[in-house]
């Protein structure tokens, strides 16, 4: 009997709560299958088994905090159970092969895994290794995929409250009540059913904390940015590996920027405001799972192109569902580049515990009068602020875009 | 309606085709006999003129037919096993293959050549072999194999409505073997679409002519082991039906290809081809081809010849192969 504990998710943290059990005892737990979701001040995650077998206890029950370390749960392994192998024959019959046992768990297929499987496994966020394949060798086939699909939505049915065909109600003096005539079949015609995943679960908790708890103002100025266009376009061409946005221009403005102004690069924590030395600048990212906000830490540190790799790289592995907890933590100001949906003004919420969040919105060329009285053809960008009123007031964030955009309109 | 046999279901089509137009005539050896397998039985007497036997010579017997169709004929030659066909080569892939596209589509070539091919009949090298790749990656000429008495009707009709060049493939141990009530059955008209005869989830055949029969057998004895077959029955050789190919392959993610025909260059290679390039983010598994060995002579001696084709046993223990992986 094995037990599982509580990790400690990112340093500093101290404790953990469990949010939901996803196993329950007597259920088969694959190795690195998610046993329940935590959540710290830091993260939410899914702690994956660190052992296979059966779950035997829950310790811990859902919504309950305790400390790194404490025991969560207790796992009958598969290898303490399992008999031993039976011993070879002794005599084995003339010219025939004896045909070794079969392995317990034979992975000689772990991790390879065909286009269809991947591709379904991405579309539906499908842990493939938590898949006890079917397959030879243990491989993970379409089917195991399809149907653990098929099970996820009907258990997504199931979890919305309609029942599965109720039966008649048998009251105690023996008189039958038929099931009341529920509007099932309205109810699932009328609206499908979409599950929240842990991701979505935990951006709508931050977002109605956020703006439950923050009372948020927002101010928005507009940056000629016509010299950044024409530098990004000579740099872009020479620019290799990665596909050279105005993100990287931007996210490095705001960073220095950040410099002058400490007040903004600060978190909010109760009864004291937290400002940072060092700049971990958080990249807002819109993936099919859901918004995750990255952090570039030292984001000062870096140069354009710097930024441009580590943005790329974030981005990816956004995508591709790989970011790791330490590369959610620690952010003290954002950045989101709401011009990339076609966005020309947009009031984001602040990322609690941070106190800003600033937007980039879309690059327009229009007239514009310029010096003299003329009017010219300009690129022009605006830029949002929304910011933490508790924390300071609007001279000082006005102060501060101010600053941003004399900097983003010296560029090039 | 009573059942009808392949060979019933040409002979009666070719009756109906010689009545119904006055353009339409037969050409091979020993047509005005009733023709080796008896296609054109009766045929000579009720359309006096009209079946004509030719000379042991294929070259000539396709080039007369591409001649009658310039001159406003319908034409439909027989060559009497397409073992021999290659002897006309010339004439169908260098001239008939490119008619209209010499003449900038003015003028069209619209012929029929009709002949019995495959294994299974102890026929030896000269009387089993399977031609269809040959013609099939000849641009210009349609080759139809249908498996089924129902589709041998419409096809062979659709075949002489059709403009171009057709070659038209009758699998010789089914002219017999397998009967039909075609009454209600479904009957493919249009060259160039192939039909999903089967549907299951565990993966997906592809076949013509016999084997087709022989897949369909298999998928019946693998759906009392709990393992579902979709079969598909492709009809037409070329063009190829990618729409119906690339959604039977997509339903099941694993691929078995079942031809008689040699592996190397055979069709089970541009079928592989086509849903390797346009499905692979639906595949499961390596496509399998199941072809005859890599060898000239189709065996004579039944034993030989029995391990040299496909059939429903090894169809069956293909597709368990794939069914588990």
């Amino acid at each position: 009997m094995a037990t599982v504990t509580m990790p400690q998710l990112g340093e500093s943290v101290t404790e953990g709560t469990v949010l939901q059990w996803l196993k329950q005892p007597g259920d088969t737990v694959a190795l690195d299958e998610p046993l329940c979701e935590i959540e710290t001040e830091k993260v939410a995650a899914e702690l994956p088994s660190p052992f296979e077998g059966t779950l035997g206890e829950i310790l811990v029950p859902e919504g309950e905090t305790v400390d790194v370390d404490a025991p969560l749960c207790t796992i009958e392994e598969v290898a303490a159970s399992a008999p031993e192998p039976a011993p070879a024959a002794v005599a084995e019959p003339a010219g025939r092969e004896t045909v070794p046992a079969a392995p317990v768990a034979d992975n000689n297929r772990d991790g390879v895994y065909s286009p269809v499987v991947q591709r379904l496994a991405a579309k539906h966020d499908i842990d493939l290794a938590a898949i006890a394949g079917s397959g030879r060798g243990g491989r993970v086939t379409r089917k195991d995929v399809q149907a653990l699909i098929d099970e996820r939505e009907r258990e997504a049915a199931a979890a919305d409250g309609i029942p599965p065909a109720a039966a008649p109600l048998p009251l105690p003096d023996g008189e039958v009540v038929p099931p009341p005539e529920v509007a099932t079949v309205a109810a699932s015609d009328a609206y499908d059913v979409v599950p929240l995943s842990p991701t979505r679960r935990k951006i709508g908790e931050n977002m109605a904390r956020s703006t439950a708890e923050a009372p948020q103002a927002w101010m928005m100025v507009e940056a000629d940015v016509s010299g950044l266009v024409d530098l990004r376009t000579r740099e872009r061409e020479r620019f290799v590996g990665v596909d050279l946005t105005y993100l990287p221009y931007f996210a490095s403005t705001v960073a220095h920027t950040l410099t002058d102004f400490p007040e903004l690069n600060a978190r909010w924590h109760g009864d004291e405001l937290r400002r940072y030395r060092r700049v971990n600048l958080g990249i807002a990212i819109a993936t099919e799972r859901g918004l995750v906000v990255p952090v570039v830490p030292n984001a000062r540190d870096l140069s354009v192109a710097g930024l441009a790799r580590r943005i790329d790289d974030l981005v990816a592995r956004a995508h591709a569902g790989k970011l790791r907890i330490e590369d959610m933590e620690a952010g003290t100001f954002t950045v989101n580049n709401t011009g990339a949906f076609g966005s020309i003004a947009s009031n984001p919420i602040v990322n609690h515990p941070q106190i800003g969040i600033v937007t980039m919105e879309r690059v327009v060329r229009r007239p514009v009068v310029v010096e003299g009285d003329a009017i010219a053809i300009r690129s022009m960008m605006n830029i949002a602020l929304s910011f933490d009123h508790r924390a300071l007031d609007g001279a000082e964030a006005g102060a501060f875009l101010a600053a941003l955009k004399e900097r983003l309109e010296a560029l090039g | 309606m009573a059942e009808v046999s392949v060979l019933e279901a040409v002979h009666e089509t070719l009756d109906e085709v010689l009545a119904a137009d006055e353009r339409v005539f037969l050409l091979g050896e020993d047509l005005e006999a009733g023709g080796v397998f008896r296609a054109t039985d009766g045929l000579s007497a009720k359309y006096p003129g009209r079946v004509l036997d030719a000379p042991l010579a294929e070259s000539s017997i396709i080039g007369i037919t591409i001649g009658a169709a310039h001159y406003g004929q319908r034409p439909i030659a027989e060559i009497q096993f397409a073992d021999f066909i290659h002897a006309g080569f010339d004439q169908l892939c260098s001239e008939a293959s490119r008619w209209s596209w010499r003449t900038r589509g003015e003028q069209y070539l619209p012929m029929v050549v009709r002949t019995p091919w495959g294994g299974g009949v102890h026929g030896g090298q000269h009387h089993s072999q399977s031609i269809e790749a040959y013609y099939a990656h000849m641009p210009g000429i349609k080759v139809v194999a249908p498996s089924f008495p129902a589709d041998y009707r419409s096809l062979l009709k659709a075949a002489l409505a059709d403009p171009n060049p057709v070659l038209f493939l009758e699998h010789k141990r089914t002219y017999r073997l397998i009967r039909q009530e075609v009454e209600g059955a479904p009957a493919e008209d249009r060259i160039g679409k192939s039909r999903i005869t089967r549907r299951g989830d565990d993966l997906t055949v592809f076949a013509y002519g016999l084997m087709l029969h022989e897949s369909l057998a298999a998928a019946e004895e693998l759906a009392g082991e709990g393992i579902e077959c979709t079969v598909v029955d492709l009809l037409t050789l070329n063009p190829l039906d990618q729409d119906t190919i690339l959604e039977a392959a997509r339903a099941t993610g694993k691929v078995l290809i079942v031809h008689e025909d040699t592996l190397t260059g055979g069709l089970g290679g541009e079928l592989a081809g086509i849903i390797a390039e346009h499905a692979f983010e639906d595949l499961d598994a390596p496509i399998r081809r199941l072809a005859g060995p890599d060898i000239p002579p189709m065996p004579f001696h039944e034993v030989m010849e029995s391990a040299f084709m496909p059939d429903r046993t090894k169809i069956a223990a293909a597709a368990r192969d794939l069914a588990a992986y």
